[in-house]
């Protein structure tokens, strides 16, 4: 009988039902994050309950910077954006200035750029297809893929004498020929890492484990994925085939036979999938560009356009129309015409656009970039909405999300 | 059957509809670019994304022209479908730089209309979180306004006459 009254005096009592919801600072610096952005989770228990990313750490204001020099001078500022494929940037850079001046290109160059861009795109893949694997806790395809990246750098190193932020090429051309080395060591990469290649596939992509984790893991759909203009590999996993290389080829791309693999679900298993089929159809476009580029005479490397490219070392010293052009190369004085110009290309994010207006000075008037993770990344705070924090890291790095693109 | 537009079909529907919205049509380096008055943009970006097929925004950003003491937004639009882009550009006054935001047509638009609040000052009404992006919360300058320097000249830290700061 006591316990009846007992009871009926606790119902009277009003209960607090508020939720108790925790915080968790994801970043700014957290190994997991693989960049400098960081994320503000509201959490009930492990689920993820709203995201706030607060982003440009390393914010170092590009766009304005590049209102300060000369156009060959920027080169070296879009290889902090996406640090992993920086010679996309780059050409990226080069091809818009040469639309703005409407420079032909000839054959043997643009080949030359596929190959080197190609490569780029398969070096970006290996670090976001090796990190998804290390994020679910599979360490041996990272550790097998890495040494194939660290051989695509030193073909560049010997391209153009830098591997991280290349500077690779120059408005109208390449700064040298290609030297003999590095076709050896591309020739000995492509024997040896479709190899490599084949083993990390076997590891990861029908691995029941593996699977599980990624299926399902912070989907978007495709009309999500379109608004939130998503581009490259993470719009094609959502299934939508758009692709810049296809859509508006620059470079001879139109020449090349290659797929574009799409994903149904928006996943990450799907965006997994997207990039490794991708890096097979690289592979076939370098294996094509090689092909033509033995019709092409070995001893052009630049277009005919000598106040837009440096002269030899030699010919500095020896010639003086090689002098002048020298002189006002280095000092920006050439003329550029007016103009407004955009060129995208894709890059081993997206549609990385460059708008440039030019008001017929030594600098551009204004330069923005298009990056394609400072768009897509907004949509992550509604994709990891509902799903555990470990989810939402393997989401981030499926997205490939670069802090110097996202900061510019 | 689906109507393949080429770039003047797409000229004379907005001519038919928006005709005294347009100040000029020009096409730099075959980028069809259609300045208008700023006033009707959003219903404009609207009824392109309903009617033609605009649905894919690929970037937004200002540029400042302080001779015309304007700043110019520009909106880039690309039909996925036919492989069309179209640049849409209006100028708004410097002093007082308002439009509607395009985040209810684009959910993609919101950084991109942040970032140029964050360095134009452009103010997009009815943005739902219209505070800086890449800048810190402190500053009380649109650095990419044409006025301001490279280097902030408001900073006391740095003294270095060698490289005339």
């Amino acid at each position: 009988m006591e316990q009846t009254t007992n009871t009926s005096a606790l119902t009277d009592i009003p209960v607090q039902e508020e939720k108790q919801y925790s915080y968790l600072n994801l970043g700014p610096t957290h190994p997991a994050t693989h960049g400098i952005f960081q994320n503000v989770l509201k959490m009930d228990g492990e689920i993820i309950v709203e995201a706030t990313p607060t982003i440009g750490y390393i914010h170092r204001a590009f766009e304005k910077l590049a209102e300060h020099r000369p156009f060959y001078q920027i080169t070296p500022i879009t290889d902090r954006m996406n640090y992993c494929s920086s010679p996309i940037n780059n050409m990226g850079w080069h091809m818009t200035v040469e639309k703005l001046l409407k420079i032909e290109i000839p054959k043997r160059v643009q080949y030359i750029r596929v190959i080197i861009m190609e490569l780029s795109r398969i070096s970006d893949h290996i670090i976001c297809n090796t990190i998804i694997g290390q994020d679910v806790g599979a360490t041996t395809g990272f550790l097998y893929l890495f040494q194939y990246r660290e051989r695509i750098y030193e073909i560049f190193e010997e391209i153009c004498g830098a591997r991280l932020t290349t500077n690779i090429g120059r408005i109208g051309g390449m700064e040298r020929n290609i030297p003999d080395k590095a076709w050896d060591k591309l020739d000995q990469w492509l024997i040896d890492f479709p190899v490599a290649f084949k083993e990390f596939s076997g590891l990861l992509e029908r691995n029941r484990i593996f699977m599980d984790r990624t299926i399902n893991c912070g989907s978007i759909t495709a009309e999500k994925a379109l608004s939130y203009s998503f581009s490259g590999p993470n719009l094609r996993a959502a299934g939508v085939d758009y692709d810049v290389r296809v859509m508006n080829p620059y470079s001879s791309y139109e020449e090349f036979d290659f797929i574009v693999p799409v994903g149904t679900q928006g996943d990450t298993y799907d965006r997994f999938m997207v990039r490794q089929q991708e890096m097979h159809e690289s592979l076939k476009i370098i294996h094509q560009a090689l092909e033509k580029l033995k019709k092409e005479p070995s001893d052009i490397y630049h277009a005919d356009v000598p106040e837009y490219v440096l002269p030899p070392k030699e010919d500095v010293y020896n010639d003086m129309e090689a002098l002048i052009y020298h002189f006002k190369n280095i000092m920006g004085e050439t003329e550029i015409p007016k103009g407004e110009v955009y060129h995208a290309v894709e890059g081993g994010n997206g549609e990385l656009g460059f708008y440039l207006i030019s008001d017929g000075g030594r600098k551009p008037y204004r330069l923005h970039f298009r990056r394609p993770c400072f768009i897509f990344y907004q949509a992550y705070p509604e994709m990891i909405k509902g799903s555990m924090l470990s989810d939402a890291i393997i989401t981030m790095s499926s997205m490939n999300v670069i802090a110097g693109e996202l900061d510019s | 059957m689906e109507e393949v537009s080429t770039e003047e079909q797409i000229v004379t529907v907005l001519k038919e509809k928006f005709g005294g919205e347009i100040l000029s049509i020009e096409s730099p380096y075959n980028f069809l670019t259609v300045i208008l008055r700023p006033e009707k943009i959003i219903s404009i970006i609207k009824f392109l994304y309903d009617e033609e097929g605009y649905q894919y925004l690929t970037t937004l950003c200002g540029v400042h022209y302080p001779d015309q003491k304007s700043i110019v937004v520009m909106y880039q639009l690309h039909n996925l479908r036919q492989n069309k882009r179209l640049r849409l550009k209006i100028a708004l006054p410097e002093d007082k730089p308002v439009v509607p935001t395009l985040t209810t047509v684009f959910p993609a638009a919101n950084w991109m209309e942040r970032e140029t609040y964050d360095f134009f000052g452009v103010t997009f009404e009815g943005h739902p979180n219209l505070i800086r992006i890449l800048n810190v919360e402190e500053m009380i300058i649109f650095p990419m306004r044409k006025e301001y320097p490279l280097e902030d000249q408001t900073r006391e830290d740095k003294n270095d006459q060698m490289f005339g700061r």
